[in-house]
């Protein structure tokens, strides 16, 4: 430690830093972590973010179950990982120690905010009595500094007349100018945003204001820490970036969407953890044409969506698993009016309630089979959170030109979390409009031109999208099963036989028009193919990364398209020795491959609410390649 | 939506090629008749008309009327119908089902439609049986009713549709019933025109499973001594001789009386837009076997549900002008690579 007053030391350049900023849910990690993500952004560095947080809204204050974390990878290059374990613990209180503390790297090091470390608030982090773990040797070999945040945000805020409970609340503040100094962040993006977030109320902007500054300044001038360290910007490809979340790139996916198909979009949802920040931000943005409609239930929210639909909007119902089964009796209407629906299931962990804050990847099948009678779907799913954007449109492409309900699946991982992403020049996005029928498509045997609302394109087997409002063109459906080609009621075995084969043909045709699958890595001499989809990308390839260094040959494959699979896929299964699935859930993907293509997928599986970490991935590859 | 004038239509031009296939002499055949009668009057185009209906026997209604019309699940009618209204306020959109269909499995949408007030014209056959699973109880069904799935009895307390519809803040609640096409077709009229979600709860007839229900009210001989007419702005009278009435006591009660003892001055008269009123009135009645009101319970201007999220668009245009997607994305902190 420096015992001079001697100019600040130059800063010492790291490739990547994991800090994780941990406290209770009431005191502010969230955006704490957010703050300074969006510091870092704007600074260049890649990034990746992993938010944790109670599904309380204010679990009992103090206790580790009330704790509140925000976990976040920054980096001078391509990084696609929160990181395994974090380089430095921000601990508000003593819960936060007590919970964090064992996910740390050795070595790591962790700021307390020593003012918590009260007798009560030890006894309510389920500390042993008299046991305080700053003396009691829990953190040897850690490197830690003890801060007084609490009070020196207090001391901060008393020349502006605020009362000191008042200025207590603004200690995330502080933290986050200490962190923001250690790792050279620019101060001026978090000043502006204080401005800008509290500019109507001036004494908690005031406040917040000298408690970022204080910690900024205390890092500066205690002579506690040595000097700062700076991670360099990544050198990116040129162009304008934003950092952008899963659920805002899948709503501006769906606004994207409905330019491209030139068709307002319709939204019908109901509230659900992680999915509602989506529905949260459609509602901002009527201007687009946007409507967005809070129903009354899961069911009715994707009813209205279908109804939206019949009337020729681009209709989407967003929710989690949960919702799903309870929209199910829906989809299967939907399969069967041959309407073009986006359902987007952000997944979360289940079943039932499970845990709603936390990621899952366990609705694979259920958005395969959850629905009754034979009703095949398409379902795409996205691998990172700037992927949702493209990947809501390409829900919305299939769903319209086939006339069929789409699942997109993301997930809590992906929706809350957050990446730098290379702003897309919209002129570049795929053209998805579709014409409706205007006219009729059928001429009877007496001569009279007609429409037969199911008689279907021949190549892509879709039926006509007649909305309500053209003229001569009437018609009835219904979920009853209908004549193939005319549409009426039909309980004729031999027609019932065609409609399912006919529903589940044009699904299956759309292999036909999706991309084939790009394995990358070893491709020609790899031992082992890793066969992914949705979030598990980021592990995956900081695996990959870790086993090629290892001096292991390895290929990789990751599926937007789970229904149908990529054409080329069985030949891709066949040419590796052994096929390794690794997913949030108990094998569900790896059941599917082994169904379809006969082979020995086999299923590297976590279910604890977290997605994987790299080191996880690569313990478990190296597992099945020495096996 | 075509400019021209409303075409001259007859019933014919309302009916589609499909054969009704309901029980014959259900009275589902009745409502059918009134509702493809009356649609020439209504100055509307069969384009611009939908049918939309849930599971059930009454369900079966849009095939026969050549207009759209989707055929959708138990139930969920009114959640389906509000996302097409919603989408297309050029639309005139009717909603059809049974007291299965909009008091049991679909009663949450049911009182979501009526409370946001969407402009949809909601008939509801009450024939207080389930029909198309084959005569089990329903929630309008009365208490000891039995049936295939009550051989000793239904222990459930019925819902009183009017009162569930008024409660549920619906702006327009009628009854009306398959035995009087003239005041099923008035009233429904009524609820036709009415801006916002009309809901009217119409008596039929189930001759297989529940017949002769509501024979007791609205048989023609008991008619003029069983249903009591309701007119906004009249005394409320019935009788073959309008010698019976609805009078309000000092305690505040509804009661019926004769008018040649109290005096046509002391009947009430009935005010549509009295919510109060519409209540006690739903509740003079305790089934079909007492003098019972039909026509217009409520009726008031209360905002359209599609015609205020038109107004937000149209205000969120103004204020951010329209939507320019590549400026949304770069709405949020943004830096630039060199």
């Amino acid at each position: 430690m420096s015992t001079t007053a001697d100019p600040p030391a130059a800063p010492e350049t790291l490739r990547g830093v994991i800090i994780r900023f941990a406290g209770d849910s009431g005191d502010g990690m969230q955006l704490t972590g957010d703050r300074f993500t969006s510091a870092s952004a704007l600074f260049g560095n890649d990034l990746v973010t992993l938010p944790e947080y109670p599904a309380e809204i204010r679990a009992p204050a103090g206790t580790v179950a009330g704790v509140s974390a925000f976990q976040v990878h920054i980096s001078d290059h391509d990084i696609t990982t929160p990181g395994d374990a974090p380089n430095v613990l921000v601990a508000m209180n003593p819960a936060a120690l007590r919970s964090e503390l064992a996910k740390l790297e050795p070595g790591a090091t962790v700021i307390v905010n020593v003012d918590a470390f009260d007798e009560r608030a030890l006894a309510k982090a389920g500390y042993p009595e008299g046991h305080d773990p700053l003396t009691a040797g829990d953190l040897k070999g850690f490197n830690v500094y003890e801060v007084p945040m609490t009070s020196l945000t207090r001391q901060a805020c008393e020349p502006l007349g605020v009362k000191p409970r008042d200025a207590e609340r603004s200690k995330n503040f502080f933290a986050l100018g200490l962190i923001s100094w250690m790792y050279t962040r620019p101060e001026q993006p978090t000043i502006d945003w204080i401005n800008q977030k509290f500019g109507s109320r001036t004494a908690v902007r005031d406040a917040n204001l000298a408690a970022f500054r204080a910690g900024h300044a205390f890092g500066e001038t205690a002579e506690l820490f040595d000097h700062p360290y700076t991670v360099a910007p990544f050198e990116k490809a040129p162009g304008v970036y934003t950092s952008i979340s899963g659920n805002t790139a899948t709503a501006w996916g769906l606004i994207a969407a409905s330019q491209q198909a030139k068709l307002p979009l319709f939204l019908g949802s109901y509230p659900i953890t992680p999915a509602s920040d989506i529905l949260h931000e459609l509602s901002k943005h009527k201007n687009f044409g946007v409507r967005t409609l809070q129903a009354e239930d899961e069911i009715a929210g994707i009813g209205a969506a279908l109804g939206a639909a019949y009337g020729g909007h681009l209709a989407v119902t967003t929710t989690s698993g949960p919702g799903v089964a309870l929209k199910s009796e829906t989809i299967g209407l939907a399969i069967s009016l041959e309407l073009p629906l986006i359902i987007i299931d952000v997944q979360r962990g289940g079943p039932s309630t499970g845990l709603p804050t936390k990621t899952e990847q366990a609705d694979l099948l259920l958005a395969m089979y959850g629905h009754h009678g034979e009703s095949p779907l398409p379902i795409v799913a996205a691998y990172s959170p700037s992927d949702c954007f493209f990947a809501a449109i390409e829900a919305a492409r299939i769903a319209l030109k086939y006339r069929t309900p789409v699942f997109l699946l993301t997930d809590g991982y992906l929706a809350n979390g957050a990446e730098p992403w290379l702003i897309p020049d919209v002129s570049t996005l795929p053209d998805i409009s579709v014409p409706f029928t205007t006219e009729p498509n059928h001429v009877d045997d007496d001569g009279t031109p007609s429409l037969w609302p199911y008689l279907r394109d021949p190549d892509t087997l879709a039926r006509p999208w007649v909305v309500p409002g053209t003229p001569g063109l009437e018609h009835r459906i219904g979920g009853i099963e209908k004549e193939d080609g005319r549409g009426n009621i039909s309980y004729v075995p031999e027609n019932h036989e065609r409609m399912v084969h006919l529903r589940a043909e044009k699904v299956a045709g759309i292999a036909r028009d999706i991309p084939p699958a790009e394995v990358v890595g070893d491709l020609d001499d790899a031992e082992v193919l890793l066969v992914g989809w949705g979030s598990t990308w980021g592990a995956i390839n900081g695996a990959m990364e870790r086993v090629q260094a290892d001096g292991r040959r390895i290929a990789h494959v990751h599926l937007t398209h789970l229904n149908p699979f990529p054409s080329n896929l069985g030949e891709i299964l066949h040419r590796y020795p052994k096929v390794v699935v690794p997913e949030m859930n108990m094998g569900q993907l790896s059941r599917l491959l082994r169904a379809e293509y006969l082979v020995d997928a086999k299923s590297v599986s976590k279910v604890k609410g977290l997605p994987f970490t790299a080191g996880e991935l690569e313990s478990a590859i190296l597992g099945v390649l020495d096996d | 939506m075509t400019d021209t004038a409303i075409p001259v239509t007859t019933r014919k031009d309302w009916s589609s090629d499909q054969e009704p296939r309901w029980c014959p002499g259900c009275g589902d055949y009745s409502i059918l008749a009134a509702v493809q009668m009356l649609m020439p009057d209504l100055g509307v185009r069969r384009e611009d008309t939908v049918f939309i209906s849930g599971i059930g026997c009454a369900a079966r209604f849009p095939y026969y009327m050549d207009t759209y019309g989707v055929h959708t699940i138990h139930g969920r009618a009114p959640a389906i119908a509000t996302g097409l209204a919603v989408a297309r306020p050029d639309l005139d959109i009717w909603v059809v089902g049974g007291d299965g269909d909009m008091l049991s499995i679909g009663g949450n949408h049911l009182i979501h439609a009526l409370r946001r007030n969407i402009d949809l014209t909601i008939l509801m056959f009450n024939n207080q049986i389930y029909g198309l699973t084959k005569g089990q109880y329903s929630p309008t069904s009365e208490v000891g009713k039995v049936t295939k799935s009550t051989p000793l009895g239904s222990l459930d307390h019925p819902f009183n549709p009017i009162s569930v519809a008024l409660g549920a803040e619906a702006s327009f609640v009628a009854r009306t019933h398959d035995m009087d096409r003239k005041h099923m077709q008035e009233t429904l009229k009524a609820a036709h025109a009415h801006k916002g979600a009309a809901f009217v709860e119409i008596y039929q007839n189930c001759n297989v499973f529940n017949d002769g229900a509501f024979e007791g009210i609205t048989a023609k001989a008991n008619r003029d001594d069983m249903l009591i007419p309701l007119v906004h702005g009249q005394p409320i009278r019935f009788g073959a001789e309008g010698q019976k009435g609805v009078m309000m006591g000092n305690d505040g009660a509804l009661r019926i009386v004769d008018v040649a003892e109290v005096g046509e001055a002391n009947l009430l008269v009935h005010d549509e837009t009295d919510a109060g009123l519409a209540f006690q009135l739903s509740r003079l009645s305790h089934g079909p076997y007492e003098p019972t009101p039909i026509g217009v319970f409520r009726s008031v201007d209360r905002p359209e549900y599609a015609e205020m999220v038109a107004q937000q668009l149209a205000q969120a245009g103004e204020g951010k002008g329209p939507g320019d997607l590549q400026a949304l994305l770069h709405s949020g902190a943004t830096w630039t690579v060199e």
